[in-house]
């Protein structure tokens, strides 16, 4: 059905490969890439939300009334602390450490743990004093930006004990090492987010 | 408050027996019909044995072929029931003008025209796309498969159950009459109390969900899988149609969550994003969901771009004139199409700065676009044209779609847009590009690549009947809507005092039914090319004369799509493949690395479903149930780590043999 039409003499190049290659990781990595900005994405919606509505105090409290800057600078060091020992985890997998990669990946959820304790305490607080998320669309803004990250935060503890118990039951393996890569680009990413919070939330509403 | 919950509401929460229509005639006779119709579908799929069929070979396939297929079937099926709506809405209109009161109480026009806008964006186009951009770009580019082939076959399910929920809405409770966009504060607790908003919300989210990871697949695999050789200007012009459309939407449907979020907060929490009171802002929502909204007009018109760059190539048998250039526009395009939403409302009273500037970038976009029909028409200038059915549908596609981007341009000039906004004009126009680009676009890739997927080509009498009646039934409904709009007649409205109008309105009827006679002819095409399909069958795999690499396998593919990954050394890789002679390679055959089937995605869609009915009707035990099982089975599902096999090189040295006889009788039966 089809002619040739190739010069006479020139040699046909190649065609079809007939050495197969592995893919690499086969695009984990860059997918995973893809959804933290996607994630980014909704967390830009809150941010700018928070924006547009965090001075509507309704004749309501406002930030400056509200927030304790104390508190929040600890549950501060706490996340960044936890992704200084993420990375130590990443160092230990490195060299193929089993043990230590496994105790400096519980130290890090403690510590992820512990943000997450002081996140329900100054919520049930705030609730108590009557500043709900009903009463304004500052405070609306505010429970629902802040408790986002914090829900990402516990679905990223879930995600650090099930990874544990595969290392656990299978070792460094090639799946465990990239899901633990995943797992750590998406532990910083909520670190990035929160020194976002931190700022633009706390102390920029404190200062109003 | 504990004190007045009883058993009965603990159990269905606000589910009673009153939230079944039977006292609707219409819906009545619609759900006998799609229950009779349903009964005989799974009583035929039982009484021939196939459930176990279906299950292995299909619901849980991961084969990107499979899905797709599974996608335009789900979009044809939504294309039917959209097609009611309108059917509905606009006899309507024609009927209630004057004395007369039509037949839908405004109560019912409302959710129609609610679902209409919803069903043919989410679960017609956004679906048909979706499965065209999945079966022929892996294709394409000479991969295997996807990236993440089972967030491929899971995507697909959360699409498929967010459609199931939305259907459902017509026989258990209501459906929205917010509109198509939920515009707040309507669709706030406050003036929509019902289920209705409900719906809309769950259905969107559960499918949102699928868009955004199919979008994250599919740039996955263009950025890794391409063949040796196929650097990305050697990528056919749908591969980066592709590509932009799924890079806005991993952009924007983040946003839509969202947004979506936020109403759902409003509506359950009794928080204030989006109400009159308490420090709220309705104008952000309008803000935020066109945000979304303005980028997806180009998630499905950008595909649809590429499938008539590839129709129009292949049927002028020529190389696409101004590649470069087609790939830029579409890029530029793409960038631009953020930077236009405020253009959905004008009116708002931003100011004249802020209307200037979304008046000048959405009139920036005609020109990538006018670029675009320039190269279709210089690719068929000198070229030797085959009026083949997917070439007619690009025929037809180029002048109805410049003149629905010129009433574009119109909108997108602020005092001419404070006149006709919200007026049947604007109606006409975004059906003009919407129909005229997107539905013509996924029709001609349709006929295009559906003897690629099954093996023979559609017939082509009844292809060109549902063309001719599609394109006149479109300008015979749609140009007395113009008209319309101009004179001030606005959009949503039931009733029309006014009876000068009728006329125009009878004429839109009337066309309606000549588009209905056009999808009855697809549907009648699809089953007389069924009966026909040893005289349409297509040995060659290249019914065309292709010049991209789909063509180069056979049709349909087998499950690894190529024995030999290609190598590519020119942008029309199978034109020059023929044209420089290859040879097809027929022994050496190697195992091949392929990902194993899985019901996880189908389950997991099952249980979102569930859940999102059970937020509808607040069945909280049931939500909290499903959410428990969501996690639960993800969480198994990831200790799971044998996810692929081997195809045993002896099947694909078989597959591969019969692929060469296909070939030899081929020969004979082409000439």
């Amino acid at each position: 059905m089809h002619e040739r039409t190739a010069p006479p003499g020139a040699t046909a190049p190649v065609f079809y490969e007939h050495e197969e290659h592995a893919h690499g990781d086969g695009g984990t990595l860059i997918g995973f890439w893809i959804y933290l900005m996607g994630d980014s994405l909704i967390f830009a919606i809150l941010f700018a939300t928070y924006g547009v509505l965090g001075r509507n105090y309704a004749a309501g409290p406002s930030g400056a009334e509200l927030f304790d800057l104390r508190l929040v600078a600890v549950n501060t060091g706490l996340l960044l602390l936890s992704s200084i020992t993420y990375g130590f985890a990443m160092l230990e997998m490195d060299k193929a450490r089993i043990d230590t990669t496994l105790r400096w990946l519980a130290v890090t959820g403690l510590f992820g743990a512990g943000f997450l304790a002081i996140e329900l305490f100054e919520f049930s607080h705030l609730i108590r004093e009557g500043a709900t998320p009903q009463r304004s669309a500052f405070l609306s803004a505010f429970f629902t930006l802040v408790g986002t990250h914090g829900l990402h935060v516990t679905f990223g503890i879930l995600w650090l004990v099930v990874l544990m118990l595969q290392v656990r039951q299978r070792g460094l393996i090639a799946e465990n090492q990239r899901r633990l890569l995943c797992l750590s680009m998406f532990w910083h990413f909520l670190d990035v987010v929160w020194i976002g919070v931190f700022t633009f939330v706390y102390l920029m509403g404190a200062m109003r | 408050m504990f004190s007045n919950l009883d058993l009965r509401q603990l159990i269905f929460g606000r589910l009673t027996l009153e939230a079944i229509p039977y006292h609707e005639p219409i819906l009545l006779g619609t759900f006998i019909a799609v229950a009779i119709g349903g009964a005989a579908l799974l009583g035929a799929v039982t009484w021939y044995g196939k459930w176990g069929y279906l299950w292995r070979e299909w619901f849980t396939s991961v084969d990107h072929k499979k899905i797709g297929i599974m996608y335009v079937v789900l979009a044809i099926v939504m294309l039917l029931r959209g097609f009611a709506d309108a059917v509905m809405m606009i006899t309507q209109k024609a009927l209630s003008v004057g004395a007369s009161e039509g037949y839908l109480p405004p109560h019912h026009y409302d959710q129609v025209f609610t679902a209409h806008g919803m069903i043919m964006i989410f679960f017609m186009a956004m679906p048909f796309v979706t499965g065209l951009m999945n079966y022929v770009m892996p294709l394409q580019i000479g991969a295997r498969d996807v990236a993440f082939p089972f967030l491929n076959n899971f995507s697909f399910w959360m699409t498929a159950g967010g459609a199931a929920l939305t259907m459902l809405s017509l026989f258990v409770g209501e459906f929205s009459r917010a509109t198509w966009l939920a515009y707040a504060p309507l669709s706030g607790a406050a003036y929509s109390p019902g289920v209705g908003v409900d719906y809309y919300i769950w259905g969107l989210q559960i499918a949102g969900v699928g868009t955004t990871l199919s979008g994250i697949n599919l740039i996955a695999t263009i950025a890794k899988m391409r063949a040796p050789g196929m650097s990305l200007m050697k990528m056919p012009v749908f591969c980066w149609t592709t590509l932009a459309s799924n890079a806005l939407i991993v952009t924007i449907f983040p946003v839509l969550t969202a947004t979506l979020a936020l109403l759902s907060l409003d509506r359950y929490v009794g928080t204030h994003f989006f109400t009159n009171d308490f420090g709220g802002n309705t104008m952000l929502y309008m803000n935020l969901i066109w945000i979304w909204g303005h980028p997806e007009v180009y998630v499905l018109v950008l595909p649809a771009f590429g499938i008539y760059s590839e129709v129009t190539s292949t049927f002028c048998s020529k190389r696409l004139f101004g590649y470069t250039s087609m790939v830029y526009a579409t890029m530029v395009i793409a960038v631009v199409s953020w930077l236009v939403w405020l253009h959905h409302f004008f009116t708002m009273g931003a100011g004249p700065t802020v209307n200037a500037f979304f008046g000048i970038a959405s009139m920036i976009i005609s020109i990538p676009t006018g670029a675009k029909v320039f190269n279709w028409l210089f690719t068929m200038y000198r070229g030797q044209i085959r009026f083949d059915v997917p070439f007619i549908w690009v025929m037809g596609f180029i002048p109805t779609f410049v003149i629905g981007g010129l009433t574009g341009v119109l909108l997108a000039v602020p005092p001419a847009d404070f006149i006709v906004h919200n007026s049947l004009f604007l109606v006409a126009h975004f059906h003009n590009v919407i129909i005229g680009a997107v539905v013509f676009g996924v029709l001609a890739g349709l006929q295009y690549w559906f003897p690629k997927a099954f093996g023979y080509t559609l017939d082509p009498f009844w292809g060109k009947v549902s063309f001719w009646c599609w394109l006149i039934g479109f300008w015979v409904v749609f140009t007395p809507l113009y008209i319309l709009g101009l004179m001030g007649v606005t959009r949503r409205t039931q009733h029309f005092d006014d009876p000068d109008v009728q006329p125009y309105l009878t004429v839109a009827a009337i066309g309606v039914f000549i588009i209905m006679a056009g999808i009855l002819a697809l549907l009648v095409q699809l089953v007389v090319s069924y009966f026909r399909r040893e005289q349409l069958r297509d040995r060659t795999g290249d019914p065309w004369g292709g010049r991209t690499l789909e063509w180069s396998t056979s049709s349909p593919p087998p499950p690894y799509n190529f024995a030999y990954t290609p190598i590519i050394h020119d942008l029309d890789a199978w034109w020059d493949m023929k044209k420089r002679g290859h040879d097809r390679p027929l022994e050496g055959f190697r195992p091949i690395h392929m990902p194993k089937n899985t019901g996880t995605g189908v389950i997991l869609a099952g249980l979102s479903t569930v859940l999102g009915f059970a937020m509808i009707w607040y069945i909280w035990w049931l939500a909290a149930l499903s959410s428990a099982g969501l996690i639960a089975t993800a969480v198994i599902h990831t200790f799971n780590y044998n996810r692929d096999f081997y195809i045993p090189a002896e099947d694909v040295t078989r597959l591969e043999r019969e692929r060469t006889a296909q070939l030899t009788r081929g020969v004979g039966a082409d000439a």
